[in-house]
């Protein structure tokens, strides 16, 4: 018998055994409320600890109450989700959890995006009956992530993003009972571990226990100090989500109006980063295009396969737990910092601004490009290529402290020339938009011939590890995708070990890539938004009449009156990294 | 936390216990156990040791040392002293034979007495019930102990070991 008949709420359901009384009844429209439990469906990705007790309903029979989302279902269950003894003990759970917890909620930079908050609204809290004592710890403040111990409700998820999912392996559980909370090994402060900075448990965190290291008094004090030309570079992942923040319907591309809202906040120069994208595929399709040469001529030394090395999560990963490869990706900077670069020299140079009266801000939906832009090796005499990353998130923040009406907006174009982009450029923000990207170009610099399609399909998806063959004039490029760290390492290992045929992959820390990044607008478990911007972003890339990277007119000026060619020594310094063994 | 060097000798003692247990992650709690009563408690230095060869991270590790009382991160005494805690032994007395001993040795909870001899700790029910309230000192158990008994008990052991395996490691 594979099915299982049962009612909750008097309303009869056939299920798959197996299933959850917390899946059965939202398959008949019924939502218990959650709050440790949160399930990125496609992704893979489930956190039951069946910690908190918010979801307990009552069976039939059963002399306590169950917890919805590690109970399975069995035929002829009775389920009543919420009866009066229900309602009073998930009031009572609620209660006790918040007489834990801070009440500043006034001040915290989760409000109004809490999933505590909204939980205990709506379970009508109005009183808390249990005075006792809370549990204080200290704040730990990193280059990127904020910890705030006292906010956390021990739901957990923040540790099985960091260990199941990243394999990162920062967070667990430590000590016990009142004293327990979620750590570093040994209690050791975010910027001593091993932490990526991801901000996956930014992302998960149902509290403000973690959030993001927040920059945007400095931006605003930037953008008020008449001596400084400050500029900013939105990232392609940002104008797939930003809507969101705003009422619009998730997947709603915003780019005009995200143009119109940052000139209205003051920034002289409305930049894209997606010019920087286009700009990374000259860079690293070339040095792809060198090491796969050299292969082909029978180099036996030749370090393949070129990983990309866009996203900075990814880069930390790799220095702490495989420094022994770090030879091994590309040595092109990310986008963000390729655009830093180029507007402290290149731009600057142009518009005669001293290096130090240019600010450079940049939107990301990211908050690792924080501690990206802090790097030693991407400043010059102390003074860093991007000054301010800040997420979308705090973009969205900056628009309302300054009364900017953004549904009302106009959209506006991008200023040139760190403005143009192609579609390739777009396509950066979602898992399989870097490589494809990278293909268009490599494809038509190594068979000097048009490609006969732009949309490689099968680069494209939410599949955690994928991979694709595509024919180069004879030669079978073999191509492989990774996102979330956990599936990097796998990919890793067999590289290691000397079983992987791939000639180029690309990694993305966060699942979905960029678009799912720890700065985005919070998803609060529902995957459905990661799949609408991904096809947001795919949208934008097709409504581009330019969609090569080598095609975009700006790109190609910047190689004629300032670069050489990709790979040259200027383009070396500027546009190529290191890496460092941090173990 | 100040770093230790473990000896190479060390290591291996750590490396051969986690070979015994297969190197299977599903057995940190027992392979803690072993190390812990080889080397007589568990830094830092030697959780990371275990934690590489399980193919467990440092923090999961250190999780679970922290979850049980059992479990140290400092030296124990030559003669570890613990109390236990548990519901039955508390009601019993327990704390007052606690604050005696803390009195006599002059230590708080988790420490060690200057001379490396004792060290004191509370644990969670030894299963003794009947005999509360319980001290254990090494693996020598007393049951129904008074505060006014505490002195005697650590002048046995002052004047060397009187019973045997009192001892660790």
């Amino acid at each position: 018998m594979d099915t299982v008949q049962l009612t909750i709420d008097n309303k009869p359901i056939v299920v798959k055994k197996g299933t959850t009384i917390l899946e059965a009844a939202k398959g008949i429209g019924i939502h218990i409320p959650t709050l440790c439990h949160m399930k990125l469906d496609d992704l893979n990705i489930e956190n039951k600890p069946g910690g908190c007790r918010i979801c307990i309903v009552e069976v039939q029979g059963r002399r306590n109450l169950a917890p919805a989302c590690c109970t399975e279902v069995s035929d002829g269950m009775v389920v009543n989700s919420h009866s009066i003894r229900v309602v009073n003990a998930r009031q009572t759970v609620m209660e006790l959890i918040l007489s834990d917890h801070p009440s500043d909620c006034l001040i915290c930079p989760k409000s109004g995006n809490c999933d505590l908050q909204s939980l205990a609204h709506q379970l009508g809290i109005r009183e808390i009956h249990y005075k006792g004592e809370q549990s204080t710890y200290r704040e730990d403040t990193s280059p990127a992530i904020i910890r705030d111990i006292d906010k956390c409700i021990m739901c957990r998820r923040c540790e099985m993003m960091c260990n199941e999912v990243q394999t990162v392996g920062v967070l667990s559980a430590i000590n016990r009972g009142f004293n327990a909370v979620v750590s570093p090994a040994f209690e050791m402060n975010l910027d001593h571990s091993v932490c990526t900075y991801c901000g996956q448990c930014v992302a998960v965190c149902p509290t403000g226990a973690l959030t993001e290291v927040n920059h945007t008094s400095k931006v605003i004090r930037a953008l008020s100090d008449p001596s400084k030309t400050v500029i900013v570079q939105t990232a392609p992942a940002v104008r797939a989500a930003l809507g969101e923040e705003f009422g619009y319907e998730a997947g709603t591309l915003v780019t005009g109006k995200l143009v119109s809202a940052l000139r209205r906040l003051g920034f002289d120069y409305v930049f894209d980063t997606d010019f920087a994208a286009d700009l990374t595929i000259m860079e690293e399709g070339t040095e792809l295009l060198n090491r796969l040469s050299k292969y082909l001529e029978g180099d036996k030394d030749v370090k393949l396969p070129i990983l990309t090395s866009c996203c900075p999560a990814w880069v930390k990963f790799f220095e702490h737990q495989f420094p022994q490869m770090k030879e091994i990706p590309s040595t092109a900077r990310s986008p963000q910092q390729m655009f830093g670069s180029i507007a402290k020299s290149y731009f600057a140079e142009k518009m005669n601004i001293k290096r130090e009266d240019l600010v450079v801000v940049s939107i990301m939906p990211c908050v690792a490009k924080k501690y990206e832009c802090g790097r030693d090796e991407f400043k010059v005499n102390g003074n860093p290529d991007v000054d301010y990353a800040v997420t979308t998130r705090e973009l969205a923040s900056l628009i309302k402290l300054a009364n900017i009406e953004f549904t009302k907006l106009p959209d506006e174009n991008f200023d040139n020339p760190l403005g143009e982009s192609t579609g390739a450029g777009v396509i950066f923000g979602t898992t399989g938009g870097v490589i494809e990207a990278a293909v268009r170009t490599a494809y038509e610099l190594y068979t000097k011939k048009s490609l006969p399609r732009l949309d490689f399909d099968e680069l494209r998806g939410m599949e955690g590890i994928r991979h694709a063959t595509i024919d180069f004039n004879g030669f079978p490029l073999n191509i492989g995708i990774a996102h979330g760290l956990g599936n990097a390492r796998k990919l890793l290992e067999k590289i290691e070990a000397g079983e992987s045929e791939f000639h180029a992959i690309e990694i993305m820390s966060c699942p979905g890539g960029c678009i799912g990044g720890g700065g985005q607008p919070y998803h609060h478990g529902n995957a459905e938004i990661l799949k609408k911007r991904q096809m947001a972003i795919y949208r934008e890339d097709k409504n581009k009449t330019l969609r090569k990277s080598h095609e975009n007119p700006y790109i190609i000026k910047l190689y004629e009156e300032y670069l050489g060619k990709p790979m040259s020594e200027k383009a070396h310094s500027l546009l190529h990294t290191e890496y460092f063994d941090r173990t | 936390m100040p770093k230790i060097k473990l000896s190479e000798n060390t290591v291996n003692q750590i490396k051969e216990v986690c070979t015994e247990f297969n190197n299977k992650e599903g057995e940190l709690i027992n392979v803690l156990h072993k190390v812990q009563k080889k080397l007589g408690y568990l830094p830092a230095e030697v959780q990371e040791v275990i934690a590489k060869e399980l193919n467990a991270s440092v923090a999961k590790v250190y999780g679970v040392v922290t979850f049980y009382s059992f479990f140290s991160m400092i030296p124990k005494g030559e003669f570890p002293i613990s109390i236990c805690m548990g519901t039955a032994c508390y009601v019993r007395g327990a704390e007052q034979v606690l604050s005696e001993f803390k009195r006599q040795l002059k230590v708080e909870v988790g420490e060690s007495t200057g001379d490396g001899k004792f060290s004191l700790n509370c644990l969670r029910c030894v299963g003794a019930c009947g005999l509360a309230p319980v001290v254990m000192v090494g693996e020598k158990v007393y049951g129904r102990v008074a505060p006014s008994q505490v002195k005697e008990i650590i002048k046995e052991y002052q004047e060397g070991c009187p019973s045997g395996n009192a001892k660790t490691a």
